[in-house]
């Protein structure tokens, strides 16, 4: 679809990438349609990260305040995360650094977006927290479900193969953990996924990948955090 | 959003990779991403360049007009350098007044150019105190992957040697001519990791970089000019040694520039 095809609604209601104008639907953005109750929207090919509610993502801090946190999540304006939002609601006002400082990376879930643009995050939900060691790597936020793949296949694939540890943000940032190895491993994997997301037989491609690169033991720990979150979002 | 913090786990991994001779995206810690030149891209300019180093992108276009030579300089022709910053390259660039970062970066590629007399301004002159020509290089970062100042310099070097001057069009001669470039300076770029100095840094590693240093050599074996950027140090030894590295990797983008 490009923008400003007609999109026939199926009788459903109007997604993400689409808009009404009289009676007919258009797309507003470039990639393909899907018709999935209760919406068709349009999947984009590519785009900057556009937040949800209840979207994971990770996020870096830039800034503290008296009572919150200020976070870079890759969307155009910092997300605020305040103090109420996490375990820590104890903290006295102006003390925060003792817990978050600027440039610790962290899990964040979007609570709340209102029609200003600003995007309020929170701390408290499982597995969600700060996030030490390792390293954040980058795809494009339109990739995210081919990166965790059907009902969390890819990413669970990724992961066993090359024996990290992941968190999956919904805003393009992955967190990896595991040896210098492992981490370039899953960075060649995302690379790969970021090129060929629109091909069929991925998932094969990826396996061949890591075949070719690597050990094929399944030894890896089983990835924790990343996939409990991951899982509540698959099925939604 | 002037200026992003980068994560301090990513910071410690660029570090800890560099200290173990890797680098984030397979590099050795010596080596440069693709470099691809392609000159005449803008054809209403008289002289221009497309250049990507890896994700960076930069395009040069030269531009000369007649104009009234400075005061103190009656027989030599103006070189102008400017630098602009795209807000679509990268998220920490803004329009309005040029940004420190572009003011940096068309200073240095100006510094390279001119200390290696690339251009010889004295043939630029048309007539002393009365005319000369006027040369312009517009450098457009199109996209900010890391080691602009490279990157830019290599495009205004592609652009000025594929140039024109259109006396023809000024009235100040029979036809147009080329620009004549008398020598061929190369700035190199590189940052501190820990321990480890690496050349032609990224976007990550930039932000990682605790001190940058440039580097610029001309094939007949002079430093032409340098700069140290973002907070950190280097040692003697560690300057001497850039500078070797510098002249190696010069002569080999220098065969690129002029083979485009």
């Amino acid at each position: 679809m490009l923008p400003g095809d007609e999109i026939p609604d199926r009788g459903l209601r109007p997604g993400f990438g689409t808009y009404r104008m009289g009676s007919h639907l258009y797309a507003s953005v470039l990639g393909y349609a899907t018709w999935r109750e209760p919406f068709v929207r349009i999947v984009p090919f590519a785009g900057r990260y556009a937040a949800r509610t209840g979207d994971t993502v990770v996020g870096i801090v830039q800034d503290v305040q008296k009572t919150f946190w200020l976070l870079d999540i890759d969307a155009p304006r910092w997300a605020p995360l305040h103090v109420s939002g996490t375990p820590w609601d104890e903290t006295p006002p102006g003390e925060l650094d003792q817990h978050l400082r600027v440039g610790d990376a962290v899990l964040v879930a979007v609570e709340d977006l209102d029609p200003t643009g600003r995007i309020g995050v929170t701390l408290k939900g499982e597995g969600l927290g700060r996030l030490s060691g390792g390293t954040i790597l980058h795809v494009s936020p339109a990739r995210i479900p081919r990166v965790i793949g059907k009902g969390g296949s890819m990413i669970h694939t990724i992961t066993r193969r090359t024996g990290t540890e992941v968190a999956v943000g919904q805003n393009g940032r992955i967190w990896v953990s595991g040896d210098a190895d492992g981490i370039r491993r899953v960075r060649d994997c995302l690379r790969l996924i970021e090129e060929e997301g629109q091909r069929p037989g991925l998932t094969e491609r990826i396996e061949g990948f890591l075949d070719m690169t690597g050990p094929t033991d399944g030894a890896g720990p089983a990835p924790s955090l990343s996939s409990e979150q991951g899982e509540r979002r698959w099925e939604a | 959003m002037s200026e992003i913090v980068a994560a301090e786990i990513q910071t410690t991994h660029i570090v800890d990779l560099a200290r173990s001779g890797q680098r984030i995206d397979g590099r050795g810690l010596d080596d440069w991403r693709p470099v691809t030149v392609e000159p005449g891209f803008v054809k209403s300019a008289d002289g221009s360049a497309l250049v990507h180093v890896g994700a960076s992108a930069v395009l040069c276009g030269v531009k000369l007009e007649t104009g009234k030579p400075f005061g103190d300089t009656p027989n030599a022709g103006v070189l102008t350098t400017n630098a602009e910053l795209i807000p679509l390259s990268s998220p920490t660039f803004e329009p309005g007044p040029p940004q420190p970062t572009a003011i940096e970066l068309s200073r240095v590629v100006d510094r390279s150019i001119r200390a290696a007399e690339t251009i010889d301004l004295t043939k630029l002159c048309v007539a002393p105190a009365e005319k000369c020509w006027i040369c312009y290089v517009d450098l457009h970062v199109l996209d900010h992957g890391g080691n602009l100042i490279d990157t830019a310099q290599l495009a205004a070097l592609a652009a000025l040697t594929h140039a024109t001057v259109p006396a023809k069009r000024f009235g100040v001669g029979e036809a147009d001519y080329p620009l004549e470039v008398a020598h061929f300076p190369i700035e190199c770029s590189f940052v501190r990791l820990g321990d480890r100095i690496v050349v032609d840094p990224t976007f990550e590693e930039e932000a990682a970089g605790q001190g940058r240093i440039t580097v610029a050599t001309d094939e007949v074996g002079n430093v032409v000019a340098m700069q140290k950027g973002k907070v950190g140090a280097f040692s003697p030894d560690e300057v001497v040694e850039t500078v070797e590295r510098a002249f190696q990797h010069g002569d080999r983008l220098r065969a690129i520039a002029r083979a485009a």
